[in-house]
């Protein structure tokens, strides 16, 4: 292998308590404290670092703007390579390949890949106040509450072609609150049945609240460097293998088919070729879930199972601790935590199980992962595969 | 009756659009190019990227490819209105349109249904085309 060879060499998240920053961080604050304990994590200082990736949807002017400037400055770096990457959830896949394009080119050694989101503490979730024009004025009129509308426009879709029965959505709701209930960090650990899930409150139907990721704070920090750079440092290192995004539309009325996940397929098929693995060959996956939908499509998209056949695919414990195919092993944005842009967590959970620090969670031997984002509604996707060495 | 929901912040792209619909017509851009109709109305064809485009009316009927029942309002604006059904329409002329099935109970709208346009005005240049069940 070569020596520029991308590897993450060091991750942290930020302890919740009840769903926010225990000490009340604003953005700024959460993203230093992620960013110095994942360079902690791999025994390097702040002054090496020379890229700086970010997003979310806090800022200056409105979301976006100047975002990695505003970050570095806080730090107190001036990074030679940087992204701001927009793109919803999945940006910190598409982030994890810039900064592996950026490390193997020479652009820079040490990326910081770092996001922070107070929304649960700022009760800046809400369904109003979106924007009239541009491409919203045909959407925002008529009310479609984004973006869980979306996904329920999915969802009936799907149902209505596959046969799939609510009971099926709910078990991906209790999957994860399974795998949750394993991880002393996740906000919801009570026990949670599909008779729990189907009787939670309506959202858009067919969409129940359990079916719903949760609103809470977070911030997360990976850093990426070259292969040679990290025989020196104390953590052990995991490969970046492969990569791949894609993007397809903003509104769902521009989806041609509501039952393909497009981003999903493109960028898999990018990761895993580029990997050179097969899917097979992958220990564990952590699949976006910003509802339940979500899964079911990506689980096709990727190809693990054939179109339509997820929640056959799903049912009896099948994604769950104990099952035969573990996904979203930290509970994930259903029941572990959801700042609003959850990608760079699953991250976060994919280097831990190749670790194998991931207790009684832990995956026996995970030696590859794939890791997959969905950003927007429906309308972007990026992949990852990672391995142990 | 004043009209409190949000209301399009129309552009050149739209304004034939949200305009028709104050004749009792639904127009489409239409490219002159690949003979398709499009929407969103944009300055290019999405379909062949050419920008020969015309306003042509369409017959407003169509089918409902997918739906869902708001039980939570999108804002404070649609408190009033829940439960209350967005639909995806696929159009006849192709074309597939978001917007809200009418004069309908939610427990009573399906994939597949037959809807035919009708048009809320809420202001001198804007009509919203939304749906009804054609019975």
């Amino acid at each position: 292998m070569k020596n520029n060879t991308p590897v993450i060499v060091g991750v942290a998240d930020l302890p919740l308590e009840n769903g926010k920053f225990a000490g009340g961080e604003n953005v700024l604050q959460a993203q230093a404290k992620a960013a110095l304990a994942a360079l902690d994590d791999a025994g390097l200082k702040m002054s090496d670092v020379d890229g700086l990736l970010t997003s979310g949807v806090w800022g200056l002017n409105g979301p976006g703007i100047l975002m990695p400037v505003t970050v570095g400055e806080y730090l107190g770096i001036t990074p030679r390579y940087m992204d701001s990457t927009n793109i919803g959830g999945s940006v910190f896949e598409a982030q994890l390949g810039h900064a592996s394009l950026a490390i193997q080119s020479g652009q820079c050694e040490v990326a910081l890949i770092v996001y922070g989101s107070a929304q649960r503490s700022a009760r800046a979730r809400s369904f109003g106040g979106r924007p009239t024009d541009l491409n919203f004025q045909y959407d925002v009129p008529y009310g479609l509450a984004n973006p869980v509308g979306t996904y329920a426009l999915a969802t009936m879709r799907y149902m209505h072609e596959t046969g799939a029965r609510p009971e099926d959505l709910a078990e991906v709701a209790v999957s994860a609150r399974r795998w949750a209930q394993l991880n002393d960090a996740a906000f919801k650990r009570d026990d949670l049945t599909i008779e729990d899930v189907l009787n939670s409150p309506q959202i858009c139907d067919p969409l129940r609240a359990a079916d719903c990721c949760l609103v809470t704070d977070g911030a997360g920090a990976v850093i990426v460097t070259t292969s040679e750079r990290a025989k020196d440092l104390k953590s052990q290192p995991i490969d970046v293998l492969g990569f791949g995004e894609a993007q397809a539309s903003l509104l769902v009325s521009e989806m041609e088919d509501l039952c393909r996940l497009l981003p999903a397929e493109m960028s898999s098929r990018r990761a895993i070729e580029m990997a050179g693995v097969s899917l097979t060959d992958i220990d564990v996956m952590q699949l976006y879930d910003s509802f339940t939908i979500t899964v079911l499509l990506t689980l096709e998209a990727i190809g693990v199972c054939k179109r339509g056949e997820a929640a056959q695919f799903v049912r009896n414990g099948r994604i769950a601790p104990g099952g035969a195919f573990p996904i979203n092993t930290g509970g994930g944005g259903l029941s572990n935590m959801h700042p609003g842009m959850f990608g760079i967590f699953l991250i976060i959970e994919a280097v831990r199980q190749l670790r194998g620090e991931c207790g009684s969670r832990q995956v026996d031997d995970a030696r590859l992962a794939l890791v997959h984002g969905t950003g927007g509604y429906l309308s972007s996707g990026a992949t990852c595969i990672l391995g142990r060495a | 009756m004043e009209y409190n929901k949000p209301i399009p912040v129309v552009d050149s792209d739209s304004e034939p659009f949200w305009a028709s619909g104050l004749s009792g017509k639904l127009k489409l851009p239409h490219c002159s190019s690949c003979g398709k109709f499009h929407y969103y109305p944009r300055t290019l064809c999405p379909h062949c990227h050419l920008t020969d485009l015309s306003y042509k009316e369409v017959s407003g009927n169509g089918t409902i490819y997918s739906y869902t029942v708001q039980r939570r309002p999108a804002g404070n604006e649609f408190k009033d209105d829940v439960p209350y059904i967005v639909a995806l329409i696929d159009l006849e002329e192709g074309p597939r349109m978001l917007s809200n099935i009418v004069g309908l109970a939610p427990e009573e709208v399906a994939i597949g249904q037959r809807v035919a346009v009708q048009f809320i005005t809420v202001s001198d240049s804007i009509s919203l085309p939304v749906f009804q069940v054609q019975k």
